[in-house]
């Protein structure tokens, strides 16, 4: 089974005292405070490649948009076992949005012959959550999102368990080629050993500009988006919330003056 | 002249850091607490080739250099002092004597299992009346009948007691040339007949690496586990101890980063007189001060393991490295507990432990003094 995995490096948040600034374009943060990680659904697809590979036999391509700062990610998933790795690099893919996004990770698969895409659920600093479906509606192949398990009914079919409220899994079946979005928390992503990591370094990442993908230039970044970003801004704090100052004991007082008052308790 | 690590190291940074952070972080102080050897995290780390790591391929190891060597033992040392000496002095002091001067023989026993992280080793130089001068070692070993009968007793010796431990190379008179005493290595493994290890020390700091007195009473041992050539033992532990002080010097940037970590985020959070504490001057420049101590002291250290790596005497920068670095963690450790303010001498937050655990770096493996002798002497006074 060949699968194709699609990463993304996104700004290391899970330290809660990440601070993000906007920045001077008002259309970007500022990144030079930031370290940068794999997104964490897409780890989480990486490990369902590979233990998928380790099962049933096949390739792992890893298939990335970004400049070469991006080769980390994609080695890190190379030395957990990917085979090759695909990077989509051109200034001009800057602001592509969803459509556009699907449109270039699809100029990088569909020559590849793979039986199954997977992508993350959801990136961690866009949060758009769709760039994988729209990738199987370009891809005209069937998905399911936020999947938690998965496995091989036979060389035609996979069985896939697809996360809803409150922890129930909803089990489908889907023929293959297909697209998977996975959530977070179906596996325990792996740890690259060194030597992992020495064998990554051995292995091709074709880089592939504008002129490699075969589109034009109004099909990618902002000119061949649907949705185009205009501006980030930071809500104003209202006042709606009325901060209770002073000891426990005074403020314990004020807190049930309130809701007495609101007709609450 | 390039400051920058290559792809490979950088990635491997970052696996290491991640690993750190979410394998050994959160069992740090429940371990710390109880003085337990961290079991679990030494199997996991062995899996990803982390207890061999500049020991050949063909040996068992990762085949990695020693800037790698020394990223390693950084990153899992910002975690846990005391698995970052368990993993160096394994390392440097238990895998490379065997690695130097081993036997085909010798290399395919003893190094291969330990290499692969399957087994511990540990170095037994130090003895009560024998550190900083190891001139003054009494342990003696007396070929007899095809065997070295060795007796005498080591202090200090790491690694040495653990479940998995599977020898100690140690420091042996083993006759006199000239008046002068011959030093030998010898392996002596776990087990040995004659060979009794000490309940485990009650010790300032990193509590959950193992630290035993070794004694050796009529402990016999095959001629054939003497290391390289009679006589040849000092000779052997210069260059050993000059790895050793890389891993040292690792393991004191890591812990120096762990201590710049916690207090800017303990200087963001804390408010006083209405304001962060970090916005004060008397605060925010002992944190500058610290990031400046860090740097530093990584640089040395990566100077140092980058000289070793392209084959170049590299004894003087690593002394330079242990010397700076151990200092720079205990003037780091020392600040980190004065911002966190009482809190900072409570084992609720990490800089406690990091004191505790700093103050032997400026000791072990060559006290600062001693760095400083051969500092001095090497400008020829």
């Amino acid at each position: 089974m060949n699968i194709v995995v699609c990463v993304k490096q996104v700004p290391d948040t899970s330290d809660p005292d990440t601070e993000v600034h906007i920045d001077g374009t008002g259309r970007g943060v500022d990144q030079s405070k930031f370290s940068f990680v794999i997104n964490d659904a897409d780890n989480y697809a990486v490990e369902e490649a590979i233990l998928l590979k380790e099962k049933h036999g096949g390739e792992v391509t890893v298939v990335n948009i970004g400049g070469e700062a991006a080769n980390q990610v994609i080695r890190m998933a190379l030395a957990k076992g990917g085979d090759g790795a695909v990077r989509l690099d051109d200034e001009s893919f800057v602001y592509s949005d969803v459509v556009a996004t699907a449109r270039l990770l699809k100029s990088a698969i569909k020559d590849l012959g793979c039986d199954l895409v997977l992508t993350g659920c959801m990136a961690s600093d866009d949060g758009y959550g769709a760039v994988g479906i729209a990738l199987a509606q370009m891809l005209e192949v069937p998905h399911a999102a936020y999947v938690k398990t998965v496995e091989v009914v036979d060389d035609k079919k996979l069985k896939v368990g697809r996360e809803l409220e409150g922890g129930l899994l909803e089990m489908n079946e889907i023929e293959m080629p297909c697209l998977l979005a996975i959530q977070t928390g179906g596996n325990e992503p792996r740890y690259a050993s060194f030597k992992g990591i020495r064998e990554a370094s051995k292995k091709e990442i074709k880089v592939m500009d504008l002129a490699a993908t075969g589109l034009s230039a109004d099909e990618v970044g902002e000119s061949g988006s649907v949705a185009v970003m205009t501006q980030y801004s930071v809500p104003e704090v209202g006042d709606l919330a009325e901060m209770i100052e002073g000891d426990p004991a005074e403020t314990s007082a004020k807190l049930a003056n309130i809701l007495k008052e609101k007709g609450l308790v | 002249m390039n400051f920058d690590l290559t792809e490979e190291q950088r990635v491997f940074r970052q696996m290491v850091r991640e690993f750190a952070e979410r394998e050994i972080a959160p069992t740090v102080e429940a371990l710390d607490e109880k003085g337990e050897f961290p079991y679990e995290a030494q199997t996991k780390m062995a899996e990803l080739g982390l207890f061999g790591l500049p020991i050949d391929e063909e040996y068992g190891g990762s085949g990695a250099d020693l800037v790698t060597y020394a990223i390693g033992v950084e990153e899992v040392s910002r975690a846990s002092a005391s698995l970052g000496i368990t993993m160096a002095a394994h390392t440097s002091l238990g895998c490379m004597p065997i690695h130097f001067y081993g036997s085909e023989e010798q290399k395919q026993n003893w190094l291969v299992p330990m290499a692969q992280g399957e087994k511990l080793g540990a170095f037994g130089l130090t003895e009560s009346e024998a550190g900083s001068d190891a001139g003054g070692t009494k342990t003696s070993a007396i070929l007899k009948n095809g065997e070295w009968v060795i007796n005498g007793t080591k202090c200090f010796i790491t690694n040495s007691g653990t479940d998995i431990t599977l020898l100690v190379t140690i420091t042996a008179v083993t006759g006199s040339i000239g008046g002068k005493k011959e030093v030998s290595n010898i392996i002596v493994p776990a087990g040995a007949p004659g060979f009794t290890v000490a309940p485990p020390y009650r010790k300032m700091g990193w509590h959950s690496s193992d630290t035993h007195e070794l004694a050796f009473s009529d402990c016999r041992v095959p001629e054939s586990n003497l290391l390289g050539g009679r006589g040849d033992g000092f000779k052997q532990f210069l260059k050993v101890l000059d790895c050793g002080r890389i891993g040292v010097a690792a393991l004191s940037v890591g812990m120096a980063q762990a201590c710049l970590d916690e207090s800017v985020k303990y200087a963001k959070q804390r408010v006083q007189f209405g304001h962060p504490i970090g916005k004060n001057q008397a605060i925010s420049f002992k944190c500058a001060d610290m990031l400046v101590d860090v740097e530093l002291a990584r640089m040395a250290t990566l100077k140092a393991a980058c000289m070793a790596d392209a084959g170049v005497n590299y004894s003087r920068e690593a002394s330079i490295a242990k010397l700076f670095a151990s200092e720079a963690a205990m003037r780091a450790a020392s600040e980190a507990v004065q911002i966190h303010g009482g809190y900072g001498y409570i084992e609720d937050y990490p800089v406690c432990r990091i004191f505790r655990d700093s103050k032997i770096l400026e000791i072990g493996e060559g006290t600062s003094e001693v760095q400083r002798i051969v500092l001095s002497r090497s400008l020829g006074l």
